[in-house]
């Protein structure tokens, strides 16, 4: 049944992750997206993290997802791209490199985590804690996580978040008259 | 593993038709429902604009919906040359299926009374009236909101046309805007019952003072209630489709059994989301005491739960016809800024007021002073949003925008 689950999701997430890439249209683009955030939440659902899940659907399928369609069709660049045309030159190669860097560091670690008997991810005492107790146990695992050992990186993130907002009307505001910027 | 049910701990023959059953009874009822839902819808708007509505199909026109109906199946299916045919026939399924699935998280019945959990007994069996009952239940519920978006927003994309495209691009800004404050007066709806499990919050509403419409004192559930509203793009906040300025909105080039879908889900949409206030603020299948009686349905037997569930959501279905038949349109500034500016800081505010108190009770503090402290924030907060507009406002003038 758990194998069965995977395979399936696995599918799922592989699928829409070639087909954001592969897609030449960028609303067939953003819907292959969608299939791999829904296939990372089935995923999330078969190991039990339950809120995980919903926050995954609710945050980028329902609003990040959105947003992107809502940009493409605001802007109507709903047109196929040509792949001919290259806007940085240094793009490409230095994709090439990242990707295979990335790709060495995701083998490396598997086979790292297939070598070694024990668990390599401990969770940290607040999780532990929190599991121990039967009810809701996700959601407080995660809370106390995220609202003591982690505060202060919660807290930075939620103004990093403020500062880009700002910044975005900052920028897209017009100079009013008589006004250089 | 996957466990979501008590029932699936072990997969018996038994256990799978228990939840066949259930999922055939909730899609059955769902779609039967629904049929009513509209002639229900067009009666009764009907009476209020002194008309008869439909009356020649069936006893009172009941069966109108059903004609209607079958009309659609044999009607042409165009799908548009400038349209993209994969999603274009994507759409309508994308906006079904999501009204559907909420049924599935929503407590239909069962004993909640003295601290029982719904359970009841189905073939020898214990189980709850409810498909799934997942510890994130609520979640799954703006989960499934926010997934619906996509079928307005691709149907009005993908037919190549500029007033669906229009209606589209409205939908999604204002689902999008109207979730947050939706999101935020669930949030105190979870904060009161402490627990994100449907059933959980139908079983912590035990008396009607624990109903959360009262624990939370009101204000939230007025906003889940316009925000709900503007989720369903019904009136007032139908601009999504509105027929004077948009021909049809997004479904203007939906014909057939495609257009029927839509159709569908809007009224499905409705319903659902009665139910869902019912669930969280209005104690679900729990009874309403009246005077000395405990629970007036009581001979009913373990069908009472699920009649008060339906007389209660038959409450909510007649206040959304109400408000179509009453209700001017809003126009889309009007819109965003009932959104923004003040549902959405309306609803952050009164969460963290009741945080406030909850923490007030656990470290001992005063109860005024906790109040009197809330409200100075409050009112320190919302001079300064007044403040921000103001500014907003005259700096748009200058710049010479319309609005």
């Amino acid at each position: 049944m758990e194998l069965f689950v995977f395979v399936v999701a696995a599918a799922m997430v592989l699928g829409g992750a070639v087909g954001v890439v592969l897609r030449s249209h960028p609303v067939h683009a953003a819907l292959s997206l969608v299939l791999t955030l829904f296939g990372v939440s089935v995923l999330f659902v078969a190991q039990e993290a339950n809120f995980l899940a919903a926050v995954q659907v609710i945050v980028y399928a329902g609003a990040i997802v959105v947003l992107f369609l809502f940009v493409i069709m605001l802007l109507g660049v709903d047109k196929v791209e040509d792949l001919q045309i290259e806007p940085f030159k240094i793009q490409r190669p230095a994709a090439v490199a990242v990707g295979a860097g990335l790709l060495s560091l995701i083998s490396m670690a598997i086979i790292v985590a297939r070598d070694a008997n024990a668990p390599t991810v401990t969770p940290s005492d607040a999780v532990q804690a929190a599991l121990d107790g039967s009810h809701d146990n996700n959601i407080r695992a995660i809370a106390r996580d995220v609202f003591s050992d982690h505060v202060l990186a919660f807290e930075l993130t939620s103004v990093l978040l403020v500062i880009a907002v700002v910044a975005t009307v900052m920028l897209a505001r017009k100079p009013r008259k008589g006004e250089t910027t | 593993m996957l466990a979501l049910d008590v029932l699936l701990d072990d997969l018996s023959f038994r256990a799978i038709l228990i939840i066949i059953i259930k999922v055939l009874v909730i899609f059955v009822v769902g779609l039967v429902g629904t049929m009513l839902m509209v002639w229900f819808e067009r009666k009764v708007i009907a009476f209020m604009q002194n008309r008869i509505g439909p009356d020649k199909a069936g006893p009172k026109g009941l069966l109108q919906t059903l004609a209607d109906g079958i009309k659609l199946f044999f009607k042409e299916d165009l799908v548009p040359d400038k349209g993209d045919r994969f999603v274009f026939k994507l759409a309508p399924y994308l906006a079904f299926v999501p009204a559907f699935l909420v049924w599935s998280v929503i407590p239909l019945g069962g004993d909640f009374s003295n601290g029982k959990d719904g359970t009841v007994q189905i073939l020898g069996r214990a189980t709850k009236l409810q498909l799934a009952d997942p510890p994130v239940g609520v979640l799954m519920l703006l989960a499934l909101s926010s997934v619906a978006v996509y079928g307005i927003m691709l149907a009005g994309w993908s037919s190549g046309s500029k007033y669906p495209l229009l209606g589209s691009v409205r939908a999604s800004a204002q689902m999008v805007s109207y979730e947050a404050a939706l999101g935020l007066s669930l949030a105190t709806v979870v904060l009161i019952a402490g627990t994100l499990s449907t059933s959980g919050i139908v079983a912590s509403q035990t008396s009607f003072s624990r109903w959360h419409v009262v624990a939370t004192g009101v204000l939230p559930f007025i906003i889940f209630l316009v925000a709900a509203t503007a989720e369903l793009n019904r009136p007032p906040f139908d601009l999504v489709e509105a027929e004077q300025e948009l021909v049809g909105g997004f479904n203007t080039e939906y014909s057939s059994i495609r257009f029927a879908l839509f159709f569908l889900a809007e009224f499905m949409n409705t319903i659902t989301m009665s139910g869902v206030i019912v669930t969280l603020f209005f104690g679900g299948p729990q009874p309403l005491p009246i005077g000395n009686y405990e629970n007036v349905l009581s001979f009913l037997g373990p069908l009472s739960g699920t009649v008060w569930l339906l007389l209660k959501v038959l409450v909510f279905l007649y206040i959304y016809v109400w408000f179509r038949a009453t209700l001017p349109r809003l126009r889309y500034d009007q819109l965003m800024n009932l959104g923004w500016r003040i549902m959405i800081p309306l609803s952050l505010g009164w969460f963290m007021l009741l945080a406030a108190f909850r923490i007030g009770k656990d470290e001992g503090w005063s109860r005024w002073y906790v109040l009197a402290g809330g409200i100075a924030v409050i009112g320190l907060g919302s001079s300064l949003l007044q403040r921000a507009g103001k500014v907003s406002a005259r700096n748009r003038e200058r710049e010479g925008a319309m609005f």
